[in-house]
């Protein structure tokens, strides 16, 4: 009888290590590569507003010196700005330009797919899916071609709408199917009901329609904007004057000098440039998980 | 029925007007002309940046174009004899391209399904598993630029904490991460690594979400182990979207060379001089660095010339359904 229940015993002490290992290897592989990643997230917030180089994570001396380009003139090796202000409406002007092409484009797209019937809907969505997976960025010389031939090239800020424009095309197939999704999504009979109490076709829309698609037009146009603050390759190759670069390529052309770099300073800038894409991604973590947008990227 | 498919308010009204004012406008007519309506800007930016661009590749690669992309000079098939047999960086390209391609798809596509696995079927709180995916994204949401420039600072020999954490263990620790050959390809596949992880991760996770728990029960109460969960139920089951990540992947790698391009930044030579320019960034640095627009539209048509093909395999073997949801578990 001893026997038989200190066996017990000894076989429960060994299920509980065991699972102590089990987790202890879980968790070493799903968080042991991460730690590069997170140190340089924290090494970024660290330097910005240290004054020497910061040591690793732990910040050198507090100042908030480096964050002086925000009203100062910045002065990077050989380049020197006079006011980061320009490059931010630069970034600006992009993120909303795309978003300006996009949406309504990919809403009346979408809102056709899924509440219209007619020839060729059925090749229109297999269209989309296939350009969702043919890779953008290797039509990018062909592009330059047309930015040259419709005459954006070289124009300034123009140039940079042009920028907008085949960013805005490029993501419209993606975007046209999640709001396709949205527009499905909605039960008819929702509609009809409305009509059968005596709505008109008009109020419908306004009152049942468009308060439920609101909020996923408006998810959709913000993951936009944020591709358009973050655009770097097709704002890097085709804008080519220094006043209309968005910080993106600002940020690149410094990181590209390598002799005298100001860690302080850059980290701060990039801090302030990834500040809107931080707060975004913070605050709506989990509709965007729900959309499966992350998934949707390309990568 | 037919009124599955609603039409806009304002069109209805504006028929109304017309009808008040007395038109005679053929209304069955407009009726069938309006999704085309409705969805004509969408072609129109689909030409633009899609369809017309394929074509102007292919007509480009049969050019010698130079300097002015718009003054196009024809010469035949001269930029493909140059690539097969004069150019000399081609075949290294190449070499560096499968390289890329293979080792980064092994992160992508096989050590996110580990990870996926682990997030999804040990971490039993939910928030704790959310708050590691998330994580897991940050490589993929920071703008291209900065994510290069974390990387910038890890590796500086002087001020980064790589080479120290290398130190640590006892592990070789080379000067330059940036521009020596093996260590340069080896950042490479690691910084792409850590962008694409999360890209199946999620898909996976999704899949592994939608297995029906009862399998779970009855494997444990047969006396399955951990282990054999996961071979004998998860990973059979996966089977579909396994294949669908590692085929979606090879494309999207064998076309990508945007961080590549941010990291190794300073203009033409920095990444061909670290052994990291893979196939697409080198056309790109003949049209944009060399303005040999010509030649690098020739270096892009066999990227091209992929993609078309593995649209095709994409419909050939998951059919539009599985294109849609490749996440969707099939048991």
């Amino acid at each position: 009888m001893m026997n038989g229940n200190s066996s017990y015993k000894s076989k429960i002490r060994r299920a509980r290590i065991r699972r102590w290992i089990t987790i202890i290897v879980v968790y070493s592989i799903l968080l042991i590569p991460l730690t590069p990643i997170l140190l340089m997230v924290g090494w970024l917030v660290a330097q910005s507003i240290s004054k020497g180089p910061a040591i690793g994570i732990i910040p050198n001396g507090f100042t908030l010196e480096n964050f002086r380009f925000l009203w100062a003139p910045i002065r990077f090796g050989l380049s020197e700005y006079p006011n980061i202000w320009p490059l931010v409406m630069n970034s600006l002007l992009l993120a909303l330009g795309t978003t300006a092409f996009e949406i309504p484009v990919a809403a009346l797209a979408g809102y056709v797919l899924s509440r219209m019937e007619f020839r060729g809907r059925m090749a229109t969505m297999k269209l989309i899916v296939a350009l969702h997976a043919f890779p953008g960025v290797i039509l990018l010389i062909a592009l330059f071609y047309i930015l040259n031939r419709i005459g954006l090239y070289g124009k300034g800020l123009l140039t940079l709408l042009g920028v907008a424009l085949i960013k805005a095309g490029l993501g419209v197939p993606m975007d046209t199917w999640i709001l396709k999704g949205f527009f499905d999504g909605i039960p008819w009979e929702l509609e009809w009901a409305a009509m059968v109490d005596g709505s008109t076709r008009f109020q419908t829309w306004r009152k049942i329609l468009l308060p439920i698609v609101a909020p996923g037009i408006s998810a959709v146009a913000l993951f936009s904007f944020m591709g358009g603050w973050g655009e770097f390759l097709i704002a890097y190759t085709y804008i080519k004057r220094k006043e209309f670069y968005p910080l993106s390529v600002f940020l690149y052309s410094v990181i590209g000098e390598f002799v005298y770099v100001d860690w302080g300073l850059l980290a701060a800038v990039a801090l302030f440039y990834m500040l809107p894409v931080l707060i975004f991604y913070a605050l709506a973590q989990k509709t965007l998980l729900k959309l499966q947008l992350v998934g949707a990227v390309k990568g | 029925m037919s009124n599955i498919f609603s039409f806009p308010p304002f069109f209805e009204k504006f028929v109304r007007k017309l009808k008040e004012l007395k038109f005679k406008i053929p209304v069955r007519f407009l009726r069938k002309a309006l999704p085309y309506i409705f969805i004509l800007p969408f072609f129109g930016y689909i030409m633009l940046t899609w369809i017309a661009p394929v074509i102007i590749t292919i007509v480009l690669s049969f050019t010698k174009t130079q300097w002015t992309i718009t003054r196009m000079e024809f010469s035949g098939l001269e930029n493909y004899f140059r690539i097969f047999t004069r150019d000399i960086f081609v075949f290294s390209a190449l070499r560096v391209t499968v390289l890329y391609v293979s080792s980064v798809l092994m992160i992508n596509a096989f050590f996110s399904l580990l990870l996926a696995i682990l997030v999804t079927y040990f971490v039993r709180n939910e928030s704790v598993a959310a708050a590691i995916r998330l994580a897991w994204l940050i490589p993929r949401i920071t703008p291209a630029v900065i994510y290069a420039l974390l990387w910038r600072w890890f590796i500086d020999p002087r001020i980064g904490l790589l080479n120290k954490m290398l130190s640590m263990f006892n592990l070789p620790a080379p000067h330059d991460w940036l521009l020596t050959a093996p260590y340069s390809q080896i950042l490479m596949i690691v910084v792409n690594g850590y962008v694409g992880a999360s890209f199946g991760m999620i898909i996976y996770s999704a899949a592994i979400t939608s297995i029906p728990r009862e399998l779970f029960y009855a494997a444990s109460i047969d006396g399955a182990s951990d282990l054999q969960v996961i071979r004998h139920i998860i990973v059979p089951l996966l089977k579909w979207p396994i294949f669908f990540v590692t085929v979606w992947q090879t494309l999207s790698l064998i076309s990508s060379y945007e961080h590549i391009l941010a990291l190794w930044a300073g203009g033409a030579g920095v990444a061909r001089a670290a052994g990291v320019e893979v196939w697409a960034l080198y056309a790109y640095s003949r049209a944009f660095y060399s303005a040999e627009y010509g030649y690098g539209a020739a270096l892009s048509v066999f990227l091209v010339i992929i993609g078309l093909v593995f649209i095709v395999i994409f419909f050939k073997i998951f059919g539009f359904e599985r294109m849609m949801q490749p996440s969707k578990v099939e048991v």
